[in-house]
């Protein structure tokens, strides 16, 4: 591994620095971890990210591998998925992981809310309808309580459908009996989580990233 | 506290008449404690005539000493309790006064009027205080610590507790000394040693008066999990400078050695105190796996065992405050599963039952202290302590500020910072620690005077003005909402999306570490803690049932049908559309089945059996399932005739298409 990039790709890690907001440090960082994900190939595909062993046990795995490669997340208005995706698309996506800088303007702050709880959205409309409806919300809790067994799944369809019926009550009031909600929008959405902080909860810190712990990352 | 306006004119009259012959009735027994000795010596005397003269048959008799101290603890707490009452009836009192002065202001009337009829006014006793008094409100912050919140900052809270006392003690000691060697003080006598111990005493933020005080202002969570939280974990490095400072003082020098053992006993009071307590839930959880059978005694377990960590590691000198507080923190989730819904009830109302009494009594004995103690007065010194307390907490939180917020994701704003140096409040437990000076030290009056001045200081002068700023700075407030299952959803969501993020990156952060200690809980300690299957439940669903529970309790308790609830809004608008159509003998048939259960449904909930052993608790249980089973058959019910509707417009439009028309 280690210092096989030549002065060129400085220029590159500064230019990206300036449209995502991360430091030449940060960018080093995600790089090294980078090439170590797709052993040093320019792209990365979903089999390298399926192989870390911290995700393992996750329960919501693979959504958050499906996130990656979501194109609605990379920061075009596009839709549908990719099979590989190089450097720059690996970093918009950790772009969206990014906390809250001391001093930023209400507006600024709005905007990142947005931004988060939309990457949020974007991996519970699986079918980039630009709703969620039932069927995807059920999914969203049976994978969350897929570890739990079989009282998981009964449940899982009771919890959804009383969330759903819960986000109908806040954002319509009162509805018709013969009347049909199709789904949470990302506007309902924002609604709901109105009390949720999210800019304050949604962040992973990317300087702290020890050589030593991205070298025992893989082990297969 | 929404203000209250009595129904009638005379009340407010006959509430003061109350208070005023609870007043008397204290009084009372006091002097009547005199002749009553009296009276027990002439009695012995009286024994060897017995033989010879035949006293009349007494019909009535008062034997006040019989009753002494059971009847005079009871008439102290009724008096704090009919004091606390008639704050809340006088109506603008409440929103612009704390509690806490007001209990203490009412402490300083009862002193004096005790000094003016001539007795000795009680004083806070150091014993009754720490082993009484104190352990209820701990316990009940303990076990209600919001744990999310305090896990997140506990690096801050380490921080402002740890090193903001020691520089607190050891600016305020080393200041006053050299105040001291002024000359025209005249206080050349005191040495640098039982400065610092003073300025150990006087440094630590109470944690009964920020409870008090922030209790009532609604201050934002973070805000409020700071400054309380380093109230409760300051505990330990005030117990070691106290004990340290106060052995050193006796022998008088000290050695590097000697401060090396400090640091040491640091350690070991604060990580003692700790697991003394994990080590008394763990018991507690144990213990209330096997409750299923004897549900009334269940609250008692969790006191009990919280009760005697701290007295545990009191006796080891360790922190008790600590013990109390993991104790609390570690018992909770697993107790909680195993325990009845009543059980939990009662022991959130007992906890805030008690810690509100203690609160009280407290801050009146403070009061009746301050009359009672001796007092010596020296203008400097005094003024010279308040005024060093306010800055060195300033400073204190500034620095500690600018260091913490290198390392902080969401770092800590100006007016954050101004709360949480504003809110240090000193209460009881310096007072406390300053009664329990020993005699010899020749300050030990101009100490506690001191101390009473910082206390009365910071509780009247902080306490009243904090609201009014909070306002003025137009500080974040707690966010008032009710548990909402889709944020509970995305908690647990967000959660597992940081870890695999965390994983995808190779960093080894929080998440990380927490989702092993999740895993380690679930695989190992979970099966031993919890009875029955439980433990395999995940907290969403158990979040999810709890809600459940709630709502049936509420329909059960006013016997209403769902009709009733606000919202119209019900399963038909949310499911997918395609309903299939039943036909119509089905239908009336379906119908039937539905009214005979509900009538079995209502017939069943009217008999319930009353014993003091059950509780009805199996049969109330059974009650709620059976009110979630009539939820849904009423659900079932409305669809059915939703889809009679249906096929009744479908009937009447000829049959046009497979599917039920648009709306």
């Amino acid at each position: 591994m280690g210092a096989s990039q030549s002065a060129g790709t400085e220029h590159e890690f500064q230019d990206l620095a300036d449209r995502t907001g991360f430091s030449l440090e940060q960018i080093g960082n995600i790089n090294k971890r980078f090439r170590q994900l797709s052993n040093n190939e320019e792209t990365l595909s979903r089999e390298d990210l399926a192989s870390i062993p911290a995700l393992d046990n996750n329960p919501i795995r693979a959504q958050i591998i499906n996130a990656f490669f979501d194109k609605r997340n990379l920061h075009q208005n596009e839709t549908g998925t990719v099979q590989e995706i190089g450097f720059e698309e690996f970093l918009m996506v950790m772009t969206h992981f990014r906390p809250a800088a001391m001093g930023i303007t209400e507006e600024e702050r709005e905007n990142l809310r947005r931004d988060k709880l939309r990457f949020l959205f974007n991996m519970h409309d699986t079918d980039s309808d630009g709703t969620i409806n039932l069927e995807e919300y059920r999914r969203v809790v049976e994978e969350l309580l897929s570890k739990a067994g079989t009282i998981g799944q009964e449940t899982a369809k009771a919890i959804a459908d009383a969330a759903m019926l819960e986000v109908a009550s806040t954002t319509r009031g009162k509805m018709e009996p013969d009347e049909f909600y199709e789904g949470i929008t990302f506007e309902n959405f924002l609604q709901i989580l109105n009390t949720f902080d999210i800019e304050t909860r949604m962040h992973v810190r990317f300087l702290h990233m020890d050589t030593a712990t991205l070298r025992c990352g893989k082990s297969k | 506290m929404p203000a209250f306006s009595c129904a009638f004119p005379g009340c407010r009259r006959d509430l003061l008449v109350i208070v005023l012959v609870v007043f008397v009735g204290i009084g009372l027994p006091i002097e009547a404690s005199a002749p009553a000795y009296q009276s027990h010596g002439t009695e012995g005397s009286h024994l060897t005539n017995i033989t010879n003269t035949k006293k009349a048959f007494p019909v009535l008799a008062v034997n006040y000493e019989h009753v002494r101290k059971p009847f005079e603890i009871a008439l102290w707490i009724l008096l704090a309790l009919l004091m606390k009452l008639g704050f809340h009836l006088i109506p603008r009192l409440s929103a612009v006064v704390p509690e806490s002065c007001l209990l203490i202001v009412v402490g300083l009337l009862v002193g004096g009027l005790i000094k003016v009829i001539g007795e000795e006014p009680p004083v806070l006793d150091s014993q009754l205080f720490f082993l009484c008094l104190l352990p209820p409100i701990i316990l009940d912050a303990g076990y209600f610590l919001p744990i999310r919140p305090f896990t997140e900052n506990v690096g801050t809270i380490l921080v402002f507790a740890v090193i903001g006392t020691l520089w607190n003690a050891f600016f305020m000691g080393g200041l006053l000394y050299a105040l001291c060697q002024i000359e025209s003080v005249g206080l050349s006598g005191v040495d640098l040693l039982a400065c610092l111990l003073f300025g150990s005493i006087v440094s630590a933020v109470d944690p009964v008066a920020v409870l008090a005080v922030f209790e009532e202002i609604h201050i934002n969570e973070l805000v409020h999990i700071l400054v309380f939280g380093e109230s409760l974990l300051n505990d330990a490095v005030t117990v070691v400078l106290y004990n340290l400072f106060e052995e050193f003082s006796k022998v008088g020098t000290v050695t590097v050695l000697d401060v090396f053992l400090g640091v040491v006993c640091f350690f070991v009071v604060s990580l003692g105190g700790v697991l003394v307590g994990a080590i008394y839930g763990f018991l507690a959880a144990f213990t209330s796996r096997f409750t299923s059978h004897t549900r009334v005694i269940e609250p008692l377990f969790v006191f009990l065992y919280s009760y005697m960590a701290y007295l545990s590691s009191e006796m080891f000198h360790l922190s008790g405050i600590m013990a109390l507080i993991a104790c609390g923190v570690v018992m909770r989730p697993y107790v909680e599963a195993n325990i009845s819904h009543k059980s939990y009830t009662t022991i959130k109302y007992f906890l805030k039952m008690w810690s509100s009494v203690s609160e009280t009594l407290i801050f009146i004995f403070l009061g009746v202290s301050t009359v009672a103690g001796p007092h010596a007065w020296n203008w400097t010194f005094v003024i010279t302590t308040v005024i060093l307390c306010l800055v060195s907490r300033v400073l204190g939180v500034i620095g500690l500020t600018f260091i913490i917020n290198k390392f902080r994701i969401v770092k800590l704003t100006k007016k954050d910072q101004f709360i949480v140096a504003y809110g240090g409040l000193r209460g009881a437990i310096a007072f406390s620690l300053g009664y329990l000076l020993s005699n010899s030290h020749q300050m030990r009056n101009l100490f506690l005077t001191a101390i009473i001045t910082v206390i009365f200081f910071t509780v009247f002068v902080q306490g009243m003005t904090i609201r009014p700023l909070v306002e003025l700075l137009a500080v974040k407030k707690k966010k008032e909402s009710k548990p909402s299952i889709n944020e509970e959803i995305h908690t647990e969501f967000l959660d597992h999306l940081l870890t695999g993020v965390e994983g995808v990156c190779g960093h080894y952060g929080h998440y990380h570490w927490k989702e092993k200690l999740n895993r380690f809980n679930k695989t190992y300690v979970k099966r031993w803690l919890i009875a029955g299957e439980n433990f395999k439940e995940p907290e969403l669903i158990a979040f999810y049932r709890k809600m459940e529970l709630k709502q049936a309790i509420m329909m059960v308790e006013s016997g209403q049908l769902p009709s009733v609830l606000p919202s119209t809004i019900s399963m038909q608008n949310i499911q997918p559309r395609a309903i299939p159509r039943v036909s119509k003998k089905r239908e009336e048939e379906i119908r039937r089945i539905l009214r005979a259960n509900l009538q079995n449904n209502k017939q069943k909930m009217r008999s319930r059996s009353y014993s003091r052993h059950t509780l009805f608790d199996a049969d109330e249980e059974d009650n709620v399932s059976e009110v979630r089973l009539r939820k849904t058959k009423m659900e079932m019910e409305r669809r059915v005739s939703v889809m009679e509707r249906r096929v009744s417009v479908m009937e009447r439009e000829g049959r046009c298409d497979g599917e039920g028309g648009s709306v």
